[in-house]
């Protein structure tokens, strides 16, 4: 019965719901788990990669944490093709507030400028939505740190510990029995690497599969975004005893 | 010829303008206020094409309201000054420019300092410590000059502007009226007599 109703994103289904949107978050349910946890000091946005290979320059390309302007970054969930539209816009959108008024633009007020460019997608020029959901962690005078995710319906909430993609539903329980308030950076961190060591596919971790990308501030104050290269990913996984090496010593 | 002054003190900006609103030979008004409150913190005085004047104030006060209301939070008076700069930059290359000079004064609550800027028809801007806009600069500049330091208080920064009030009486071919005296601080914007 749902048929009739679900290839165009214009219309509703007698029951009141948008098929496409929800198509679109089952595609993301598919993709390679992200998630961010918020501490006192900091961010933390840890990711698992899909396009695994030896053969993949892991250097030259970003596939799962992206940079958005000097105080935001974002982990992103479902098709890269997507993802790269709106980061794009993203992007566009906080130097054009910089430019009108010479600050970074407040961390809530670029995840509503892709949200409303993403409700655009689910009410009018029927054209299919984004399948990308977003996690945003960003630092602004007004608001300190904050943890933002977003959907393709164009829905976000601001979060202190969040989860997208694969197993996302089990990612978030654990983090919930673990995530405490004062938490700090470097706790978080060791969280995010013991909850995507549990809930991804993978028997071990390691840098190949991962990516991993911390937000805080530097002595003076200022917004430091540090995506961790191959070996960091690798130090920090044999500090928690998770892998961090090609082949398989511990667990 | 309106006469806009302006003077930041330790914690707090001062601000005054003349109250004559005259056209030709004929003085229409001597009540004029010549600011508009853009909003809780920042004040902007406005001078120049009648008409001009307040159409660009009320359409800056207009953007900066709806800015707090969309995204709940004070524009910083450095971020207004920065958006007013860039509207009056983008009008000098359009068909027909505002032609509006204006002061700028704020009190940042949240790094607790007070600001001015001067800001021209032209789109050029700048953060300044006292200045004026009009014929009055001639005359006040030098005694602002002379007794302004950056630890003013609010009583020696009344003294200041009635000196520069009492000149321009002294010396300025117009009948300037009365001036009206605006502070803004911590506690918002309030008028004040010296």
């Amino acid at each position: 019965m749902a048929r009739r109703y679900d290839s165009r994103t214009t219309i509703f289904s007698p029951e009141g719901r948008l098929y496409q949107v929800e198509y679109a978050m089952e595609a993301i349910s598919h993709a390679g788990t992200a998630l961010g946890i918020l501490a006192t000091d900091g961010i933390v946005i840890a990711a698992e990669k899909k396009v695994t290979s030896k053969l993949l320059e892991q250097t030259a390309s970003s596939e799962k944490v992206y940079l958005l302007n000097d105080n935001v970054i974002c982990g992103v969930a479902g098709m890269t093709a997507d993802a790269n539209i709106l980061i794009n816009y993203a992007r566009q959108a906080a130097q054009q507030y910089l430019f009108t008024f010479n600050e970074e633009i407040p961390v809530e007020q670029l995840v509503q400028k892709l949200c409303d460019l993403k409700q655009g997608y689910t009410q009018y020029g029927g054209l299919r939505p984004f399948g990308v959901s977003f996690i945003y962690a960003g630092h602004d005078a007004h608001f300190g740190f904050q943890l933002y995710h977003s959907d393709p319906s164009g829905n976000y909430g601001g979060w202190k510990a969040t989860c997208i993609g694969a197993n996302n539903a089990s990612a978030k329980s654990l983090l919930k029995q673990d995530y405490k308030d004062e938490i700090t950076l470097k706790e978080a961190k060791e969280l995010a690497v013991k909850v995507l060591s549990k809930t991804m596919d993978s028997t071990t971790l390691s840098s190949e599969k991962l990516e991993f990308a911390t937000l805080n501030l530097n002595d003076e104050g200022k917004v430091l975004y540090h995506l961790y290269k191959p070996e960091e990913i690798d130090t920090l996984l044999k500090e928690h005893n998770l892998g961090g090496t090609n082949e398989s010593e511990e667990k | 010829m309106d006469c806009l002054l302006g003077i930041v003190g330790k914690d707090f900006v001062l601000t005054a303008t003349d109250t004559s609103a005259a056209r030709s030979i004929t003085v229409m008004k001597k009540t004029e206020d010549k600011s508009r409150n853009l909003n809780k913190h920042i004040i902007m005085l406005y001078a120049g094409e009648p008409g001009d004047t307040v159409h660009f104030a009320e359409y800056v006060q207009r953007n900066v309201r709806f800015y707090e209301i969309k995204n709940g939070i004070e524009l910083t008076p450095e971020a207004a000054s920065k958006f007013t700069r860039r509207e009056l930059a983008n009008s000098l290359r359009s068909r027909k420019p505002y032609s509006v000079n204006l002061l700028l004064a704020g009190y940042n609550v949240k790094t607790e300092v007070p600001q001015l800027y001067w800001i021209d028809y032209l789109g050029s801007s700048v953060e300044i410590p006292f200045g004026a806009h009009g014929y009055g600069a001639y005359y006040c500049l030098s005694i602002m000059d002379r007794y302004h330091h950056p630890e003013l208080t609010l009583d020696e920064a009344k003294v200041l502007i009635k000196k520069c009030i009492d000149e321009l009486k002294t010396r300025f071919t117009m009948n300037l009226a009365d001036f009206k005296i605006k502070v803004s601080d911590k506690d918002g914007i309030r008028e004040i007599t010296v």
